[in-house]
């Protein structure tokens, strides 16, 4: 069972870092997205693989360990919101520079548009 | 009172002068010198205890588990700095009432003069290296800000960078230097430091922290090679320049050399460095005043030259020579501000200070004359001042050292040399400024200053005639007290006595106002002579240093940066990659090796699912849409894998946040272009695929290394009081919203600000939206299907049942705040979805912005309640009660820390979610909102 998940957590880790790279920002959205599964797979196997006990007393004779999942629970959430702030940071950057470019490249009428955006206000 | 309060009342004095400007001058210069003038007397009032021989010392636990503490200490040599910067600061601010002018920015002035002030104090009164570091700093950017005071004028501005820039970098070093020695001695308490003197020089670090302390020490008092910033910073307004360049800033470096006195002084290297700066500052120094025809650039390399004889004598390997250098101290103090006062005086009265204009000022200012030329006596080591005891002790002791070797007989021949000049340009002062003929074009018609404007001049000659006559009378004391705490040993004997007979530095003393004489007698030759050399401005050079610096750097950083967050992503995982498996390589985990557990035919499945539906994401992740539905899919085998694994709370969590993210996204594909084009380059995607490859394999190897190692938690703690100190039996919740409910709060706070700032970046965003996808095809015309509409409308109150369901079972069975609140925000915004904004607006008039700050609150304040019972922060109370008809039930506050918890999850997840459906409709959010 072990082997079977580290696979399995290497293979999203290995998808997340190469969506990561891409050059535009929906791209690296969906690998941030699969880059937290990896990390929260990765934090809970800490606790080990315990296919009996759920952490809640009187249910189990060997509980599974309830503080990786306590820390993940919060992390999954915290992800959310990560993954939100930065799409949305991406949808921004679209509204005001006009692409979802993150590769270094300028269009040459950004400097236009963030002119226009800034006068605007 | 104690001396923590004399930091206390100097930082409240220095708002008093911005507060009180609007009074008028006076009033706001008075109130100004109230603060010094309470420390000073307080000082004063530890003056018995002092000179008894005592330390005074007081001690403030701040953080104890790591060493810091707060002390101050007032021992001789600070009880001297200390009085020297309170005396002469309050002459200062007094003197500074006259010399600005009306219009000018007094409060702001004084403001800066405290804070000045205040942490010059700090420096010589702190008892901890990492506060004297401190303060030390304060200086440099308060100088810089005092410097600069003429912001319009192009000279102040550099003069003042430069002070900064050198006495910054000369902090730095110091930082280094003092952790350094807080390392050997393993205390950063300046008095356990001071007696670990044989320690520090015998560690094989000595001669780094050395050269670093001495960097610090240096570059502050302007010893060369670092002397430059110091003319230029004569920028300032003059009074700043009295205070800065007599007393205090240039002065720190020297309390630093005396300060580390006991541990650093006392090895050849010490010897060595130290008398080759302060002799080779106190040469060039005196040279080069004298051809300076500005009055303040006289008296800048003038006390270039004084603080390469105070930091010589520090270096030369006599007791006495240390005991001259405080008494040169406290000379130089007294002579050089009202040198500078007077020049200010000079300047104010005529309008310039080029000695090449300036001449015959005798005959209209008599009294400030003859306060200068006292001044100037002291200056050039003339008997009957003060200035003429510490040198002639100089000369004594230039004779009697060895700290050069076979060369040390240089020391004296320089001084001499030095002591010619020094007489030739106080000459120069004098005779250029008020004799010399007749004053001819001036700006202005010279007259006598107001009368309050030479009082703090007067004060002070009447010092240096008093000390000039009566040196063991009024100063003796205070100088044995200082020398004691430099040298913590026996005193050598010395006699402050103005005749000693004829001896050697009696003939040094003479040849030196003989030879000064005659060499400003011969000063048109000399002048001629210096003219041939072009004058390098220190200025320019600067500049040229700092353009040159900041060139390569902008070239470095367009090297490294091109605004490609792809480069950036690629440099730091491969960085992560190399940390991560350098240590793999040596790590053997076939120790302790644990068995596997079976595998089933649906773990198989599953996982085959999972890593295809991964792989399919990046195969299509041009195909957005695509992507995205794949990415759910792995999304809900994680959760599932959580079922698997003993965590219901966490599969149910995932679960509503998958559902969450994935709104989340169709929302933003919506605005954002619908596919990607074909951009990597081969080379690029095969680079990609290797790092993501290593990565992925790496990060496997190092969770199946950890994971098939015996368990060794600390969450026993957890579940064996789980029930009986949290009340819950989901030992999860209970870590939650009780052990670590600290990190809980925190963590939904986070996404309160995430929230906020989400609907910040979304107010009066300017998007295109389209009307149709990639393909052309027009959306639908159907917004709301009343299929649609109809179920989702019946599904809301089981949803809202539901979530409270999972929110009080919580504490005992997988459930809880988290799951509660992602169930109701995704009920709330299926009826979004449903029958969109215009529906929702009128019916459902929750503000989640509030709601979030509520959830927050409540969430605090059980954590602070438990405080009105006596208990830590975030303790749960939790008892059972018996109600009829429906049975026992526990009640524990833990349930009102989870309601902040829900309603922080319910108002951030719809401030993001129903804002973003909004943009489409007329409800976008604004700024104004």
């Amino acid at each position: 069972m072990e082997s079977l998940y580290v696979v399995c957590v290497g293979i999203i880790t290995a998808c997340g870092v190469f969506l990561c790279l891409r050059g535009r920002t929906f791209s690296i959205v969906v690998g941030l997205t699969m880059l937290s599964y990896a990390v929260n797979l990765f934090l809970f196997s800490s606790g080990r693989l315990n296919m009996t006990g759920a952490a809640v007393l009187g249910l189990a004779e060997d509980y599974a360990d309830p503080l990786p999942q306590a820390l993940v629970l919060t992390a999954i959430v915290i992800g959310f919101a990560m993954i939100a702030f930065v799409v949305i940071l991406a949808m921004r950057g679209r509204a005001d520079l006009g692409n979802d470019l993150v590769d270094g490249r300028e269009p040459p009428d950004t400097k236009k548009l963030i002119d226009i955006t800034r006068g605007k206000k | 009172m104690s001396l923590f309060w004399i930091t206390v009342i100097m930082l409240i004095g220095v708002i008093v002068p911005v507060v009180t400007e609007r009074y008028g001058r006076n009033v706001n210069t008075l109130c100004t010198m109230i603060a010094p003038a309470i420390s000073f007397a307080y000082v004063i009032s530890l003056v018995p205890t002092v000179l008894a021989g005592n330390t005074v010392i007081e001690t403030l636990e701040w953080i104890p588990a790591i060493g810091l503490t707060l002390s101050m200490r007032l021992d001789g040599l600070a009880l001297m700095f200390a009085l020297l910067i309170l005396g002469i600061g309050l002459l200062i601010i007094f003197y500074a009432r006259y010399y600005l002018s009306k219009d000018e920015a007094a409060g702001r002035f004084f403001a800066y003069l405290l804070l000045f002030m205040t942490a010059m104090l700090s420096i010589v009164i702190a008892n901890n290296v990492l506060q004297l570091w401190m303060a030390w700093e304060v200086t440099s950017i308060s100088s810089f800000l005092l410097i600069s005071f003429w912001g319009s004028k192009s000279g102040s501005r550099k003069g003042a960078r430069m002070a900064l820039t050198v006495t910054g970098a000369g902090g730095l070093a110091l930082l280094a230097g003092l952790l350094i020695i807080a390392d050997i001695v393993g205390s950063y308490d300046l008095e356990v430091i001071l007696t670990s003197g044989d320690l520090i020089r015998e560690h094989a670090m000595y001669p780094i922290a050395l050269i670093l302390v001495l960097l610090g020490a240096f570059t502050k008092s302007a010893q060369f090679p670092f002397h430059f910033w110091l003319p230029h910073a004569m920028a300032a307004p003059t009074p700043v320049s009295a205070y800065l360049h007599s007393a205090t800033m240039v002065k720190a470096g020297i309390f630093l050399l005396a300060r580390f006195f006991p541990v650093l002084n006392g090895t050849d290297m010490w010897f060595l460095i130290v008398t080759v700066a302060g002799l080779a500052t106190l040469v060039l120094g005196a040279y080069t005043a004298l051809f300076k025809h500005d009055l303040k650039g006289l008296l800048a390399y003038s006390t270039v030259s004084h603080l390469g004889l105070i930091v010589l004598l520090l270096g030369l390997d006599t007791k006495l020579a240390t005991v001259a250098a405080l008494f040169h101290i406290m000379n130089h103090a007294v002579f050089k501000a009202s040198l500078f006062m007077a020049a200010g005086i000079i300047d104010h009265e005529t309008g310039t200070r080029d000695m090449r204009q300036l001449s015959g000022l005798w005959k209209f200012m008599p009294h400030t004359a003859t306060l200068a030329m006292v001044a100037a006596a002291a200056m050039a080591g003339v008997p009957l001042f003060n200035g003429f005891l510490s040198k002639e002790m100089f000369f004594a002791e230039s004779l009697n050292q060895d700290s050069l070797g076979f060369l040390s007989w240089m020391v004296p021949v320089l001084a001499t040399l030095a002591g010619i000049f020094a007489v030739a340009y106080s000459l120069r002062f004098i005779h250029d400024v008020f004799f010399n003929g007749e004053a001819t074009d001036l700006p202005k018609t010279p007259h006598e200053p107001p009368r309050f404007m030479k009082v703090p001049v007067e004060i002070l000659i009447v010092l240096c005639i008093a000390v000039g006559i009566f040196p063991a009378f009024l100063v003796g004391d205070f100088l044995a007290s200082a020398s004691s705490a430099v040298l913590r040993s026996e005193l050598p004997y010395y006699s402050l006595a103005i005749w000693h007979g004829v001896n050697m530095p009696l003939i040094m003393s003479i040849i030196a106002i003989v030879g000064g004489v005659v060499v400003y007698a011969a000063r048109s030759h000399l002048f001629r002579f210096q003219a041939q050399f072009e004058e390098a401005d220190a200025k320019l050079i600067f500049e040229a240093w700092v353009q040159g610096i900041v060139a390569v750097a902008t070239r470095i950083d367009e090297g490294l940066s091109n605004g490609s967050l792809q480069r950036y992503v690629a440099a730091l995982l491969t960085f992560a990659m190399v940390i991560m498996a350098v240590p793999l390589i040596d790590l053997s985990v076939s120790k302790a090796h644990l068995p596997e557990q079976p595998v089933s035919f649906v773990d198989t499945v599953a996982a085959i699912i999972l890593c295809i539906s991964a792989l399919a994401t990046v195969i299509f992740h041009r195909k957005r849409a695509l992507a995205l539905i794949t990415l759910s899919v792995v999304g809900l085998i994680v959760s599932v894998a959580f079922a698997r694994f003993s965590a219901p709370d966490l599969a149910l969590t995932q679960l509503a946040v998958e559902v969450a993210a994935v709104i989340l996204l169709i929302l933003a594909l919506y605005f954002l272009p619908k596919s990607t084009l074909t951009e990597s380059s081969p080379s690029r995607v095969v680079r990609d695929i290797g790092i993501a490859a290593a990565i992925g394999g790496i990060v496997a190897t190092i969770n199946y290394a950890f994971m098939t190692q015996p368990l060794d938690t600390i969450s026993d703690f957890y579940l064996a009081n789980s029930k009986t100190g949290g009340g819950g039996t989901n030992a999860v919740n209970v870590i939650l919203v009780d052990f670590r409910g600290l990190d809980t709060l925190g963590e939904i706070l986070v996404l309160g600000v995430a929230a906020l700032g989400i609907f910040k970046l979304l107010a009066d965003i300017r998007l295109s939206m389209t009307s149709a996808n990639e393909k052309g095809i027009p959306w639908s015309e159907d917004k709301h299907p009343p299929i649609l509409v109809m179920i989702s409308q019946s599904l809301l109150p089981l949803a809202l049942l539901v979530s409270f369901y999972i929110f009080l079972r919580g504490h005992n069975m997988p459930g809880g705040g988290f799951i509660a609140g992602l169930i109701t925000s995704i009920a709330l915004i299926q009826q979004y979805i449903a029958h969109g904004v215009d529906w929702i607006k009128p019916r459902l008039t929750i503000n989640y912005q509030t709601l979030i700050a509520w959830g927050v609150l409540i969430a605090t304040f059980t954590g602070v309640g438990s405080w009105f019972f006596g208990r830590p922060f975030m303790t749960t109370w939790f008892d059972y009660f018996d109600i009829p008809f429906i049975g026992e039930i526990e009640l524990a506050s833990a349930l009102i820390f989870d309601l902040g918890v829900y309603l922080t999850v319910v108002g951030a997840t719809l401030l993001i979610l129903a804002n973003l459906g909004k943009l489409t409709s007329i409800h976008r959010p604004t700024a104004e909102e």
